[in-house]
């Protein structure tokens, strides 16, 4: 008598049964990651939101945390790989410090531990769902890359995952420059998240931003933005109009 | 991008619509976000239309076909109010919009909300679901993050309320909703209607009562640094 009822269906194209655990497709995900360099390092910011299809179901989540000494890392996409692979870059750090050579994993060795990550497990056809923003500085050099989850990576002055490409790199593209005060540049991440929350469905308004410096990293405690919703256009949409929405 | 998506799921409606009646009236609630997709077109949009002077509908679904459907019946009950000689009843409004609704069952994607207030039968709630069913009801509540409020009206819920208390309680249900439906957002519209006439309100996002896990908005993270700490405890 067989009572342990199969995962697979029938015209899978899969291999053995022993790969049921791939991720198929994301339950608990993250939204977009928004990050800057500025003056004196890196500026990230992402919103405290974990949901769960289309119901915003855990609101504090921090979706952005410290590698070794001098990296930050923020993603969006499935937060349970996001948990695994912050395992990983807890060995990688251990192993590294292990060493006590002097030597420490800067921005750009994570980074490209990430995307060889994420490439072989694209390559396995069970990829770890998540968007990756990876920033930090090390002995002055500072440093901004990302990774897909299909191995797709690259540096930039700003980048951002998800909704953020579409809504936030373009007001980056426009208003960023180079040496950034730290009050610019919180502000400017603070008026793409704005644009995020208005217009991302999976956007909530709690967030965190992260700074990372030759200091150290520091992450603000969780707030929220105020929203402007006054225009007089909104107060009557269908005076012109009846019936329209 | 999930590769396992089931194509024949019913799909769900974005929005939150509520219709109360209380001891004069209706109140009507919605939400005022559409969207296509993850993308949020609209922020402020206006899901409360006008049918008649006396009887509005709300909207959820499909925008396209909510639409067609409320201009049709929009367009018969000024017909009918001309025959007759006398304001539609609400009932009326809500049998034409059934109508529509079962006989393009197969075609039509939306879910409506009939409210309003004749001098017959006072302040009636129609709810007309997918498929055309016609439900007279004390109070309704359709849309995707009317899910989240099930509970709360089963608890929240009571016969004989006044106005005041029936539109506090539609703003409230609204708000949670939006607190946890990502395709349900942005402003809380009302409509009141009763024998005096018809009442538009609109309670901006800021302005609604925060819930779990919800913080005071702030301007900006800078004015949060740069506030003096707090006292120190003496001992």
């Amino acid at each position: 008598m067989n009572f342990m009822a199969s995962k697979q269906p029938e015209n899978s194209l899969l291999g053995p049964e022993a790969d049921s655990q791939r991720t198929l497709y994301p339950n608990v995900t993250g939204t977009s990651v928004v990050a800057l360099k500025y003056k004196d390092g890196i500026l990230m910011a992402a919103d405290m939101g974990g949901s769960y299809g289309s119901t915003l179901r855990y609101k504090n989540v921090e979706r952005m945390k410290a590698i070794g000494k001098h990296s930050l890392l923020g993603a969006s996409g499935e937060i349970s790989d996001f948990q695994e692979i912050l395992r990983y870059l807890d060995d990688l750090i251990l192993y590294d410090n292990m060493w006590d050579d002097g030597n420490s994993l800067g921005p750009k060795e994570v980074h490209n531990y990430l995307t060889r990550l994420m490439y072989n497990r694209r390559n396995k056809f069970n990829p770890l769902w998540n968007s990756l923003v990876l920033g930090g500085i090390k002995n002055g050099e500072k440093y901004l890359g990302t990774v897909s989850m299909i191995g797709v990576n690259f540096e930039d002055d700003h980048v951002a995952t998800g909704f953020g490409n579409h809504l936030a790199r373009p007001i980056l593209r426009q208003e960023w420059h180079e040496n950034l005060s730290f009050e610019d540049g919180v502000r400017l991440l603070e008026k793409c998240m704005r644009v995020l929350l208005y217009r991302d469905r999976s956007a909530i308004n709690k967030l965190q931003i992260a700074k990372i410096t030759e200091e150290g990293m520091t992450i603000s405690q969780p707030y929220s933005l105020k929203t402007y919703w006054e225009f007089s256009a909104f107060e009557n949409p269908t005076q012109g109009a009846v019936g329209s929405w | 991008m999930d590769l396992n998506m089931d194509l024949n799921a019913p799909h769900s409606m974005g929005t939150t619509i509520i219709g109360v009646t209380y001891n004069g009236g209706v109140v009507l609630g919605a939400d005022s976000r559409t969207s296509t997709g993850m993308y949020v077109a609209n922020r402020a949009s206006d899901k409360i239309t006008q049918l008649t002077d006396n009887v509005y509908v709300c909207r959820s679904g499909s925008a396209a076909d909510s639409q067609l459907v409320s201009d049709y019946v929009r367009y018969f009950l000024h017909q009918h109010t001309i025959q007759l000689g006398q304001p539609a009843t609400v009932k009326v409004a809500a049998n034409l919009i059934r109508l529509l609704s079962y006989s393009n069952k197969n075609m039509l994607e939306t879910g409506l909300i009939v409210g309003g207030w004749d001098k017959y039968e006072g302040g009636k709630i129609y709810g007309i679901p997918l498929g055309g069913t016609l439900i007279e009801q004390p109070f309704a509540i359709g849309g995707s993050g009317s899910s989240y409020l099930y509970g709360f009206f089963d608890q929240a819920w009571k016969e004989g309320m006044t106005k005041d208390e029936a539109e506090q309680l539609v703003v409230k249900a609204v708000s949670l909703a939006i607190a946890r439906d990502g395709a349900s957002g942005g402003v809380v519209r009302t409509v009141v209607i009763n024998s005096e006439g018809v009442t538009r309100n609109f309670y901006p996002g800021d302005k609604l009562q925060l819930w779990h896990e919800e913080l005071e908005p702030q301007n900006s993270l800078l004015d949060i640094l740069n506030s003096p700490s707090p006292e120190p405890m003496n001992i």
